[in-house]
C-alpha cells in the first residue's frame, strides 16, 4: 500500500506537516513534528532510491489521471538521488536547528519558521519528483516563496533587503521559466516531460522552440545562481539564519542544477543544444564563475559570505559537466551535486556552531576559536579539504570525474581551470583555518577563554556530514553508481 | 499589416512584458519595483490566454452542434500562476513594510548608503 504511493507521500508528508507546525504552540513541539516528518521522508526517499537504483522507472499518476493529461510523477535514479539529498540534508539540519534557532530567532516566530521550512522541503522534493513541467513551476514557487520568508527571518536588517532582492530576481527567473513553458505548450500541446521529449525533435528547427529554450535556461540560471546571475546569493546566504543557510546552500541550488540537467538532456537533447550557442556559453560562464568567484571568496571578511562565493564557484563546476555535454560530464555533475551538498552542509554547520558561541561570523571576531572548539575546527578542516578536492574526500571524486570529462573532450582549458579553481579553494579555505587557529592574539584569547565546544546536538549532525565526506571519498558505489545509472536514463542515446 | 494586426495580442504581450521588466530594473523605489514585477507577470498571463484561443473555436462548454472549442487548459494553468503572483506580491509588500520599519526609507539608494556607512 505504502509502496504504491511512495512517490507522492514524499511530497505530501511535509506539506501536511507545515500547517500542523504552524498551529502548534511555540516551543519544542513544532520542531519535534518537523524533525519526525523529515526523518520519515528520508526513510521513504532511501526506499525509493533502492527501488529505482537498478534502472526501473516508477510512474505515479496523480489522482489516477493517465499521463500526458494528468500529472505524472516519474521517478528514475536521478530524481531519487536528488530527493535523497534534499530529504537527507533536511533530516540532519533539523536536529541541528533546535539550539541554533532558539539562539537566533525570537520565540514567537519558531512555529512559523518550522512551517516555512516544511513548505520549502515540500517544494524542493516536489521539483525532484514531478514529471510535469508546469507542476515543476508550482513547486518551484512553493520552495522559493518559503525561502524568501525564511531568509527574511535573519537577525540583521540586511536580511530583509537580501530577501527582497532574492524575491525580485527569483520571480523574474520563475516568470521566464513559465514563458518558456507556455511557448513549448503552444508548439507541442503537452506539459509532460517525457511526452515533450518525444514531440520536440521534429520541431527543433522552429524558432519558437529556440526562444522557449532560451527563456527556460535564463530562468533557471537565475535560480541556480550561475555567474553572472548570482547577485542575490551572497547576501541571502550571509544574512539568513544559520539553519536556513545550511539548508538552502545544500539543497536549493542543487535542485535547480538537477532541473537544468533534466531540461538539457531529457526534455531537449544535447544534439539540440549543440546547434545553439548555449553549450559554449555555459562553458564560458562557468570558467568565469569558477575563477572570478573563487578570487572574490579569498577577499571576503565574513566567513559565511566567503563560503557563499565559493558556492557560486562550485555551481560553475556543476554546470561545466552540463556544458561539456557528455555522459561523463553529466555523471560528474550529478556526483558533484551530491558531494557539494555534503561539504557545504558540513561547513555551514561548523560556521553556524561558531556563530552559536560568539554571535558573529565575521572573520575578525573568530581568531583563536579553533583551540576552544576543537571538534568544530576539525570539521572545518575536513570539510575544507573536501571543498578543495584532496584525495580521500568526496570532493576529490567529483573533481576527478569532471577532469576526466574535460580530458575526454580534449578541452585542456577546462582541465586547467578546474585545477586553478582548486588552488584558489586552498587559498580561501586556508584563510578561515588561519584565522581560527593561527591568528589568535592575547587579547582575544583572554576574551574567548570561556568559550566552550558547540552543544552535542549541533556536533552530531555536523560530524555525520563530515564523516560522509570522507566515506564517499572512498566508497563511490552510491554516488557514482547511482549517477551512472541515472545518466543512462537521462541521456537515452547513451545506451 | 496582417503580421501586426493579426498578432495584435502578442505584440501587446511583448510591450507590456518589456514595460514591466524595465520598471523592475530601472526604478529605485521598492514598491514601484513590485508594481513592475506585477506588470511583467500580467504579460505572461495574457500570453497564456492568447495561446488557448483556437481560431473559430467556441467557448469550451460542451454543446450539441459545436465541435471546435478553444483550449481551456492554458486558462486553468494561468489561474495557478495568478495565485502564485498574488502570493509573491503579498510577500514582497510585506518585506517592503518591514524594510521601511528597519531603514525608514524604501529607496534603494538610501538603503544602500545606510548599509555602507555602518
Amino acid at each position: 500500500m505504502i509502496e504504491n504511493h511512495l512517490s507522492l507521500l514524499l511530497v505530501v508528508l511535509p506539506l501536511l506537516a507545515a500547517p500542523i507546525a504552524a498551529v502548534l504552540p511555540n516551543g519544542r513541539l513544532p520542531w519535534a513534528v518537523s524533525t519526525l516528518v523529515s526523518w520519515s521522508v528520508v526513510y521513504l526517499a532511501a526506499w525509493q532510491l533502492m527501488n529505482v537504483s537498478t534502472g526501473q522507472v516508477i510512474s505515479y499518476e496523480l489522482g489516477g489521471w493517465a499521463p500526458p493529461w494528468g500529472i505524472e510523477y516519474r521517478i528514475d535514479a536521478a530524481n531519487a538521488l536528488v530527493a535523497l539529498i534534499v530529504s537527507g540534508i533536511a533530516a540532519l539540519t533539523l536536529p541541528y536547528a533546535l539550539k541554533s534557532v532558539i539562539k537566533e530567532i525570537p520565540q514567537q516566530q519558531h512555529a512559523l519558521l518550522y512551517a516555512a521550512f516544511m513548505l520549502c522541503l515540500t517544494g524542493l522534493l516536489g521539483i525532484a519528483q514531478t514529471g510535469d513541467i508546469f507542476n515543476l513551476f508550482v513547486f518551484l514557487e512553493i520552495s522559493s516563496l518559503s525561502s524568501y520568508a525564511l531568509i527574511s527571518l535573519g537577525k540583521k536588517r540586511q536580511a530583509l533587503t537580501a530577501a527582497y532582492q532574492y524575491l525580485i530576481m527569483g520571480t523574474i527567473g520563475a516568470t521566464f521559466f513559465i514563458i518558456g513553458v507556455g511557448l513549448l505548450y503552444a508548439m507541442t500541446g503537452t506539459l509532460n516531460m517525457a511526452d515533450l521529449a518525444q514531440r520536440l525533435p521534429e520541431l527543433y528547427e522552429h524558432r519558437t522552440i529556440h526562444t522557449a529554450f532560451a527563456f527556460i535556461m535564463v530562468g533557471f540560471a537565475l535560480k541556480l545562481a550561475l555567474f553572472p546571475l548570482h547577485v542575490w546569493l551572497p547576501n541571502a546566504y550571509t544574512y539568513a539564519p544559520t539553519v536556513v543557510t545550511i539548508f538552502l546552500a545544500a539543497t536549493a541550488t542543487k535542485v535547480a542544477v538537477y532541473v537544468m540537467l533534466r531540461m538539457v538532456f531529457t526534455v531537449f537533447s544535447f544534439t539540440f543544444i549543440e546547434n545553439t550557442p548555449a553549450d559554449e556559453l555555459f562553458l564560458l560562464l562557468c570558467v568565469m564563475g569558477i575563477l572570478g568567484m573563487s578570487f572574490y571568496a579569498i577577499y571576503q571578511k565574513d566567513s559565511k559570505r566567503l563560503l557563499a562565493y565559493s558556492s557560486v564557484a562550485q555551481i560553475g563546476y556543476m554546470m561545466l559537466g552540463i556544458g561539456l555535454g557528455s555522459v561523463l560530464g553529466a555523471t560528474a555533475t550529478l556526483v558533484h551535486l551530491f558531494n557539494h551538498a555534503l561539504m557545504k552542509g558540513a561547513l555551514f554547520m561548523a560556521i553556524g556552531a561558531l556563530v552559536y558561541r560568539v554571535g558573529s561570523s565575521r572573520l575578525e571576531h573568530l581568531p583563536g576559536l579553533g583551540k576552544q572548539m576543537p571538534w568544530t575546527f576539525a570539521a572545518i578542516v575536513i570539510g575544507g579539504l573536501s571543498l578543495i578536492g584532496v584525495p580521500g574526500t568526496a570532493g576529490f571524486i567529483s573533481k576527478w570525474y569532471l577532469v576526466l570529462a574535460a580530458i575526454e573532450k580534449q578541452n585542456w582549458l577546462i582541465v586547467g581551470v578546474i585545477l586553478i579553481g582548486s588552488l584558489l579553494a586552498v587559498a580561501y579555505v586556508w584563510k578561515i583555518i588561519e584565522v581560527l587557529y593561527f591568528k589568535a592574539t592575547d587579547e582575544l584569547e583572554h576574551k574567548y577563554v570561556t568559550v566552550k565546544e558547540a552543544p552535542l546536538l549541533m556536533l552530531i549532525p555536523m560530524w555525520v556530514l563530515v564523516l560522509a565526506n570522507v566515506y564517499f571519498g572512498f566508497n563511490t558505489e552510491l554516488t557514482v553508481g547511482t549517477a551512472e545509472q541515472a545518466v543512462k536514463l537521462l541521456i537515452p542515446s547513451a545506451n | 499589416m496582417d503580421m501586426i494586426l493579426g498578432h495584435y495580442n502578442y505584440w501587446m504581450v511583448i510591450i507590456i512584458m518589456m514595460a514591466g521588466f524595465y520598471t523592475v530594473i530601472s526604478r529605485g523605489n521598492l514598491v514601484k519595483k513590485i508594481v513592475g514585477l506585477n506588470i511583467f507577470q500580467v504579460s505572461v498571463f495574457l500570453l497564456y490566454i492568447s495561446i488557448g484561443n483556437v481560431k473559430g473555436g467556441a467557448t469550451p462548454i460542451i454543446e450539441t452542434g459545436v465541435d471546435l472549442y478553444s483550449n481551456p487548459l492554458p486558462h486553468v494553468l494561468i489561474l495557478t500562476a495568478i495565485v502564485v503572483g498574488v502570493a509573491t506580491t503579498a510577500l514582497g509588500l510585506a518585506l517592503v513594510v518591514r524594510i521601511k520599519e528597519a531603514y525608514g526609507t524604501i529607496e534603494e539608494d538610501d538603503i544602500h548608503n545606510q548599509d555602507q556607512s555602518l
